[in-house]
């Protein structure tokens, strides 16, 4: 029973294990370009005798084989036909503003929109305006009399 | 004369230069009397008027200049360079015509000749604002000159051939010898150069200080119809690639396709965030930014293309046009800054944000989301040159990169264009928010239980989650606008009698711009629901003998024979494969592989079995040289056709927005005056 069970273990990681090499030469394969200048990804290289990608398939194949982690195939790949050949970004340093930099002109466009909204929120309610329909800057205590006034007026 | 046809279209091009100079020179010294009150021995109504007629001479012989290029194209006039280099004899007569923008010279003379086309009709329209045009006339002109100039001198398209003429000539680039070729430049060039339009009225705008908003009126119809010719342009060029370039996918985030997102996103932002001003009188200087970005960019975008800067896999990009684009664009940008600063007291808002939940606020941030969109795109685009600058080695950006970082956006994005439609002008009460959001709220939840149902697995993986989010606002987003459209032909339901149907037409009739609008929102989900099917790609690769069989998806593909072929433009190899679906047939597909003798290169050619649940996409990789056999590909993409579909609905939707409304009163039968009450009022 203990020899089944070491059996089924084996299988189910064996099987795990080739799942996980197959999604990983996919992911591999999908963040890398092929070299003979086409631009395109590496497992979407789709010329007709294409004379680098199978050959690079295959050093991936390799590398993946060799239970090398990603970081050091990205790298194995970088060194041999230059940074190009990643399809994004990710050797570290500056290539991290590369990311940072869309999410904090975002984050402080969002904010900085987010304040300015509320400010000329705040600003239109300290705002009365005149029988003549001239827009009159309240001083604060007189924005809150004013407001006092007209939630009181009945 | 050796050469008859290209002399001509050499002397229209400089004759268009001459009268293009002349409409701005006398349209310029005409708006400065106007300004100054100043006059010389010409009234200035005289000397707009000349320079008026000079502007839509230059039309004619722009065109000429067109007819010139496009005669040496059918004539086989190899003297031409340009000819020689984009055609041969045996090029299909639609191809021949396409040669005019198949090359740098011949785009670029497209784009001059859609200039003065666009700058032709708007001096012919002059009495709807004969003075707001005056200013808008002479703006176009400038460019008109920019471009004319570059024609004339920096990439002639009639220079003559040194040395022996070859008898034929080197073809047409394959790729572009499909018939959608034909149609997608001309699409996303009426699209780029239109905005030449809102820009120059904006511009004039500023300029005179022309009180009201009565420009963006004018230019309401150029702006949507613009950006209409921009988004199909888009998709064409997206649907070409699907269909040519035989990767399996439609948007390679390359930087030719960015230079058509980036005005994309900021004109779309100019079309929403100028209802505020029409409405409120708000958000004046960002629409006027808005509107001078998105022409900014498409000078850009071309720059970018052509200058060498980035490097892009579409052929035509390399070039030394660049400088010239360097400086129209740092002039554009500092008139624009010189007008700005000068005229910035006009431009004050007339209203402020009267509440945080609010149909501005939403616009607000939809304006911004999209910059941040388009800041993004333009960012990934010039990462390379910074990445070298900084390094001292490029990096590559592609689309690992921008399906990272682009795609949070774009769902962000959906979802405020859920939102904004549900949220009232000036504030919006708990109560209204409660009705309105409950529908989309339940129909965005249950999508995504249901999706976890049907085996959606978002925290297994990230495409996944994507694509799970995408169809819940997808469907959140649709229950938003079917319940706007509801409620408004309820009303007019109770109103007229009529059933729910023709209440709806009616509805439409009634404010065309707003439910026209809905209906372009609702071509968006449509194809955002497209690409999110994108998550669930699966694909096969199988070299192929006869009788052999494979799978894919839910289909099985039986080889029933391959062969080669030849004619005289090109060789071809392909493949008969059989089609079954369940045991049953369902149709015949031919992939091939191509290679042009002319031009000495290879293409394929994809068979597609295109449903509404899935694509079945093949390609003929090649031949194994060991067993001569070919190897085939075949990519199931689902839900692909719904982007079509989405594009088409925009189309649909667009049409509906320029139409003019009918006035209730008008499209009531049964209703008096009194008892008439306006449906959805506002956009």
């Amino acid at each position: 029973m203990a020899q089944l069970c070491v059996v089924l273990l084996g299988t189910v990681l064996l099987m795990a294990a080739a799942d996980d090499t197959g999604t990983r030469f996919n992911r591999l394969g999908h963040a890398m370009i092929c070299v003979c200048s086409c631009g395109q990804i590496l497992l979407e290289c789709n010329h007709v005798g294409c004379p680098d990608s199978d050959r690079m398939i295959g050093e991936l194949r390799t590398r993946l084989a060799s239970g090398d982690g990603d970081t050091p195939i990205f790298n194995w790949f970088a060194a041999k036909y230059g940074p190009t050949v990643l399809a994004a970004p990710i050797r570290g340093g500056f290539d991290t503003v590369a990311w940072i930099t869309p999410v904090a002109v975002f984050l402080l466009a969002t904010i900085g929109t987010a304040f300015l909204v509320r400010a000329w929120v705040r600003r239109r309610r300290n705002t009365v305006t005149t029988p003549e329909g001239i827009p009159v800057q309240l001083p604060e205590n007189d924005a809150v009399r004013e407001r006092i006034r007209r939630e009181t007026e009945y | 004369m050796p050469h008859p046809m290209p002399t001509f279209g050499s002397f229209s091009l400089l004759l268009a230069l001459v009268l293009a100079v002349y409409s701005l020179a006398m349209g310029g010294a005409s708006l400065w009397q106007m300004a100054t009150g100043r006059s010389g021995r010409i009234a200035p109504e005289r000397l707009s008027e000349t320079a008026r007629r000079a502007g839509i001479m230059t039309f004619a012989a722009v065109s000429c200049a067109a007819f010139a290029l496009v005669w040496a194209a059918f004539t086989n006039d190899y003297s031409v360079a340009y000819i020689l280099h984009h055609t041969n004899r045996d090029l299909h007569p639609a191809y021949k015509f396409s040669a005019l923008w198949s090359g740098q010279e011949g785009s670029l003379l497209l784009w001059s000749w859609l200039l003065a086309a666009y700058g032709f009709v708007l001096r012919l329209r002059h009495k709807v604002d004969v003075r707001l045009t005056a200013h808008a006339s002479t703006i176009l002109s400038g460019v008109q000159v920019f471009f004319l100039l570059l024609l004339v001198f920096a990439a002639p398209p009639f220079s003559i051939q040194p040395g022996e003429i070859p008898p034929d000539g080197f073809g047409l680039n394959p790729l572009l010898q499909y018939p959608e070729m034909v149609i997608h430049p001309p699409m996303l060039y009426l699209g780029y150069v239109g905005f030449t339009v809102p820009f120059a009225f904006a511009l004039g705008a500023l300029i005179m200080r022309y009180p009201g908003e009565k420009w963006i009126h004018i230019t309401r119809r150029w702006t949507m119809v613009t950006w209409l010719f921009l988004t199909v342009g888009i998709f064409l060029g997206a649907h070409w690639a699907y269909s040519v370039l035989g990767w399996g996918g439609y948007w390679g985030w390359d930087p030719v396709e960015n230079a058509s997102l980036m005005p994309w996103l900021t004109g779309t932002a100019f079309l929403h965030s100028v209802m505020m001003q029409e409405k409120r009188g708000m958000m004046k200087s960002w629409n006027v930014w808005l509107i001078f970005s998105t022409f900014m960019l498409t000078v850009l975008g071309t720059l970018l293309t052509r200058s060498g800067l980035v490097s892009s896999v579409h052929a035509f990009a390399q070039s030394s046009i660049g400088n010239w684009f360097y400086g129209f664009l740092v002039l554009v940008f500092c008139v624009c800054l010189f007008v700005f600063v000068r005229q910035r007291d006009h431009l004050k808002t007339e209203n402020k944000l009267e509440s945080i939940v609010s149909r501005e606020s939403s616009f607000l941030f939809n304006n911004l989301i999209l910059l941040v969109a388009c800041f993004t795109v333009l960012w990934g685009t010039l990462f390379p040159v910074l990445s070298e600058y900084v390094q001292g080695s490029k990096a590559t950006v592609g689309a690992p990169f921008y399906n990272r970082v682009a795609l949070p956006i774009g769902l962000f994005l959906l979802f405020l264009t859920g939102v904004g439609p549900l949220l009232a002008w000036r504030s919006t009460t708990l109560r209204t928010i409660r009705r309105n959001f409950i529908l989309p709220s339940i129909a965005t939840v249950a999508t995504a239980i249901g999706l976890m149902i049907a085996h959606v697995r978002p925290w297994e993986d990230q495409s996944q989650l994507y694509s799970l989010m995408a169809f819940s606002l997808g469907a959140g987003v649709i229950a938003a606008i079917l319940s706007e459209f509801l409620r408004g032909a309820n009303v007019v339901s109770t109103q007229t009698g009529k059933n729910l149907f023709t209440a709806s037409l009616q509805l439409i009739q009634r404010n065309t711009r707003r439910y026209g609008g809905y209906i372009v929102h609702f071509g968006v989900v449509v194809i955002i629901v497209g690409i999110a099917g994108g998550a669930f790609n699966q694909s096969m690769e199988k070299e192929v003998g006869f009788g052999d069989r494979f799978s894919v998806g839910p289909y099985e593909l039986r080889c029933q024979s391959y062969t080669e072929d030849s004619n005289p433009v090109y060789d071809t190899k392909y493949a008969l494969l059989d089609v079954y679906k369940n045991g049953k047939f369902v149709t015949q597909l031919s992939p091939e592989s191509r290679f042009y003798a002319a031009s000495q290169t290879n293409s394929t050619v994809v068979a597609n079995y295109s449903t509404l649940q899935h694509d079945l996409y093949v390609i003929y990789m090649g031949n194994n040289p060991e067993t001569n056999r070919p190897i085939i590909k075949a990519f199931l993409n689902p839900l692909v056709i719904w982007i079509w579909i989405g594009v088409f609905i925009i189309i649909v939707g667009t049409f509906v927005a320029l139409a003019p409304a009918i006035k209730p009163a008008l499209a009531t039968s049964r209703v008096s005056h009194t008892e008439a009450v306006a449906v959805g009022s506002g956009d």
